[in-house]
């Protein structure tokens, strides 16, 4: 039977991990290959990198960082932020990561997400939806790291994705964001009950309760975790073995 | 004469299809020599060759003609010089699929890779993604000393079926029981990612040096 997957995400600028990840004494923090192998050790399924500076003058610094762990874990792994072009895809997908993660750039250009699937596969283009309320039952698309409005409807954008042939999607609620009160639970089920690709519910994540609603009750089939596996509110093993014990298909 | 006691020559075969530098990198890790050619002449000289790939089988199966390396693969496999296949790898050792109507595949198995289907009461995503266990239907050098209902990680659409089910070795169930480790005397394939699948990947990947590695030293 297919496992519920755990995936932590890592906030990455210049090559350097975020606010680093604290729940093992890492000698540096910051490290990338040293936050990846911690991880993959600890037990996640899979882990996403997000490039929140992302920029022309970054792109060496970032595909030396994804060879690099690429070649440190044996998991499989996703790199997004600042995405723009098939050849901005095809060079992180040679400097080894396993899937790409498509935002603002989709949005601005359909083609993109036609184009590299075409070419890359379905299964390792990512398209990643920031959605926020406007109403009752209704979500706007967000671009630009949620600067900008989009007049995307955010269950009608997950529709499209999948047939320009997005692999899954990424869902990140930005009423929740940073709120720990638990994922968008109605968003992630229209959005999962929309469309036949996985679906990762994102943002909001404060318990391990939120884990398990957001598989039960947002009907995800991957969640993404940030602050409560960094700074060792939770493991992931704990994480886990709280799912199993809710009745959860989870890899131990 | 060259040492019987070096590390085995695996040579990965690139024809543009997908991330090698991870199964590269496991090889290494685990006491193989694994080098990336898309030249038959230099493939020739491993021990025994990794057949990776993710994409398209039409696709896949014009590259490797356009490289010159669907007759060397067919002709490699003939002479029983070992072979892992690996997800699309795997799917190209069959006859066709339903993918791709007009191209043929290597053929070294007979079958077909058919598509995942699942009616209206059956909601499972695809592809198929993500870790999920397998089954073994019985023993094989592949999966010797691992646990049964080990995890893996699989990403595919399509699911191979072979014609002669004593190939199957290893299956995994999502909607339905499909293979997902198949094996016949020197040619191996695997549906899943082993260089993906942490431990138990990195183990199928060790048992398959070790094959090559004792198949050389009876030599």
């Amino acid at each position: 039977m297919l496992k519920y997957r755990i995936i932590p995400c890592l906030d990455v600028a210049k090559g350097r991990v975020v606010k680093g990840v604290n729940f093992i004494n890492l000698k540096d923090a910051g490290d990338p290959v040293a936050c990846a192998r911690a991880y993959d050790k600890a037990g996640a399924d899979e882990l996403l990198f997000l490039d929140i500076t992302a920029s022309h003058e970054s792109r060496p610094t970032t595909l030396r960082m994804v060879t690099q762990v690429a070649e440190s874990i044996y998991i499989p792994f996703t790199v997004g932020g600042g995405i723009r072009s098939v050849e901005d895809i095809r060079d992180l997908l040679k400097a080894g990561c396993d899937k790409v993660s498509l935002n603002t750039s989709a949005v601005q250009n359909h083609n993109l997400v036609k184009k590299s699937a075409a070419r890359f596969g379905s299964q390792c283009i990512v398209v990643a939806i920031d959605a926020k309320s406007i109403g009752k039952s209704r979500w706007s698309v967000f671009t630009h790291g949620g600067r900008i409005q989009t007049s995307l409807d955010a269950v009608e954008w997950a529709k499209k994705v999948e047939q320009l042939g997005a692999g899954e999607i990424l869902l990140t609620s930005m009423d929740r964001d940073g709120t720990k009160l638990g994922y968008d639970l109605e968003l992630t089920k229209k959005v999962s009950e929309a469309v036949s690709i996985p679906v990762i519910a994102s943002g909001g994540v404060g318990t391990l309760k939120h884990l398990y609603d957001g598989f039960a009750k947002g009907k995800a089939d991957a969640v993404l975790a940030a602050s409560i596996f960094h700074f060792g509110v939770y493991s992931i093993a704990q994480a886990k073995r709280y799912l199993v014990k809710q009745g959860l298909p989870i890899r131990l | 004469m060259k040492s019987k006691n070096r590390p085995s020559r695996i040579g990965i075969v690139d024809y543009g299809m997908g991330n090698i530098r991870s199964v590269t990198k496991a090889i290494d890790h685990l006491g193989g020599c694994a080098f990336v050619s898309d030249q038959s002449e230099k493939l020739n000289q491993a021990d025994a060759l990794i057949l990776p790939g993710v994409g398209e089988f039409g696709h896949a199966v014009r590259e490797l003609k356009n490289k010159k390396l669907f007759q060397f693969l067919r002709e490699w496999i003939a002479c029983e010089k070992p072979l892992l296949g690996i997800c699309l790898g795997l799917q190209l050792l069959f006859e066709r699929s339903e993918e791709s109507q007009h191209a043929n595949g290597l053929g070294v198995w007979k079958g077909t890779v058919r598509k995942f289907k699942f009616g209206k009461t059956l909601r499972h995503k695809i592809p198929h993604m993500g870790w999920n266990d397998v089954r073994f239907e019985k023993p094989c050098v592949l999966t010797k000393s691992l646990s049964n209902n080990s995890h893996f990680y699989f990403v595919h659409s399509y699911y191979v079926d072979p014609k002669d089910k004593r190939l199957t070795i290893g299956t995994t169930h999502y909607g339905t029981r499909v293979p997902a480790i198949l094996a016949s005397q020197t040619t191996f394939g695997v549906q899943f990612h082993p260089e993906k699948s942490q431990k138990a990947g990195l183990k199928i990947l060790k048992n398959f040096i070790g094959f090559v590695q004792k198949k050389r030293l009876k030599k």
